[in-house]
């Protein structure tokens, strides 16, 4: 069943598939972003609370949102890397955590500039706010240990642990805003039943997550191509193909 | 799956599982300390069956209740009334309200307590709900119009 993905445990395989991958990504990540963003900064209407101020969800949003998922698809890649041993994976989670990482910094960015105007304050230790913050410490310790040690394979175990364990951090995120009162508000799309947001602002909204989940997957594929390089240097095909390129 | 990894898969859900045991147990003991705010009934009626005491530091979330805002002529001290579900408690503040600060919005204000139902904040904050819609949607919708911070001197 399973048979069709061994030979993508081969690097030289996961290379090509992205080089051959990377062009329909990219395209469409610009695509979606540019015309989301437009669409929502300049052309979606203003909220009926917060008036104009409410258009930074346009990009708070989906990089929240995808700051977790990015977190769940490195552990995964944790997992299989741990499970099954196989390098490729434990090489996507050096890919994927400082692409993770940056995701996570532009939510709590972006949320401390609306939250200034919105809330009165740039920062509030409540739940959800607070573990956001340890999300972006758990890619940082994962980037970390990756790099730690002086031999990659154990350096990988141990970050793949960590990234195991910081799954758990996940749901406390998403249910914050349920189990404990904080000053951020509840979900508005990730949730059942229907979204808290009007069509007009829902679609350009959607758009621009789609954006970024597309930037993310071009964002990794690369970092994954880099950090392959990186780490088969030695090996012939690699050799092949620094010598073709220059 | 061959046993070999069967028993690293074993040994990574154990860990897991164990971690995520200890975590959420932790979080549970400490459930009352992350909220972040008392609500005015636990203001009153206690919560886990403690009263905060007069002159104690803490945050109050709640509705500014509809008509009870009154501002000093003089100076920028304003008073108004929090409510959740019942009881009421008043908040007095000697600073500049944030701009989503309305009657019948949520605010959470940091502060001590004065007397029994009076507190002191040195911080308000406004908390906004999760829904978004245009300002016509709101209108037709709700009757809410939309006010420019900057034009609402009285609200």
């Amino acid at each position: 069943m399973w048979k069709w993905l061994h030979p993508y445990a081969k690097t030289e395989k996961v290379y090509g598939l992205c080089q051959t991958l990377l062009p329909w990504f990219a395209l469409p990540a610009l695509l979606c972003l540019t015309t989301g963003l437009i669409w929502g900064l300049a052309f979606a209407p203003a909220d009926y609370q917060q008036g104009d101020a409410a258009r930074i969800m346009y990009i708070h949003v989906p990089s929240a949102i995808l700051s977790m998922s990015t977190y769940a698809a490195m552990a995964i890649a944790a997992l299989v890397g741990m499970v099954w041993q196989i390098r490729t994976a434990d090489m996507a989670v050096a890919a994927i955590a400082p692409v993770g990482a940056i995701m996570t910094f532009i939510a709590l960015f972006t949320g401390a500039v609306w939250g200034k105007p919105m809330w009165g304050t740039w920062w509030v230790w409540d739940a959800r706010l607070t573990s956001e913050l340890i999300l972006l410490f758990m890619y940082l310790g994962v980037m970390a240990l990756y790099h730690a040690f002086d031999d990659k394979q154990q350096g990988a175990k141990a970050a793949g642990v960590l990234a195991l364990v910081g799954v758990i951090n996940l749901p406390i995120i998403h249910y914050s805003v349920e189990w404990w009162n904080t000053l951020h508000q509840g979900a508005s799309l990730m949730k059942l039943g229907k979204p808290s947001i009007e069509a007009d602002m829902l679609w350009p909204l959607l758009l621009s997550l789609l954006g970024f989940v597309l930037t993310i997957a071009t964002l990794v594929m690369l970092t994954l191509q880099n950090e392959i390089i990186r780490r088969e240097l030695h090996r012939p095909w690699v050799q092949k193909l620094a010598q073709g390129k220059s | 799956m061959n046993p070999r990894r069967q028993k690293r898969l074993m040994a990574v859900i154990a860990v897991i599982t164990l971690v995520g045991g200890a975590i959420a147990m932790m979080l549970y003991a400490l459930s009352q300390n992350i909220d972040l705010f008392y609500t005015p009934s636990e203001i009153i009626d206690g919560k886990n069956g403690q009263v905060p005491q007069v002159g104690q530091r803490l945050k109050i979330g709640g509705m500014v209740v509809p008509g009870s805002v009154v501002r000093d002529e003089e100076t920028l001290k304003v008073s108004f009334q929090l409510t959740d579900t019942g009881p009421t408690v008043t908040v007095e503040y000697l600073g500049l309200l944030p701009d989503l600060f309305r009657e019948g919005q949520g605010i959470v204000a940091t502060g001590h307590l004065l007397s029994a139902t009076v507190i002191e904040a040195d911080e308000v904050l406004a908390k906004h709900d999760e829904e978004y819609m245009p300002p016509e949607v709101a209108e037709a919708m709700k009757g809410i119009k939309h006010v420019k911070p900057s034009e609402s001197s009285s609200y």
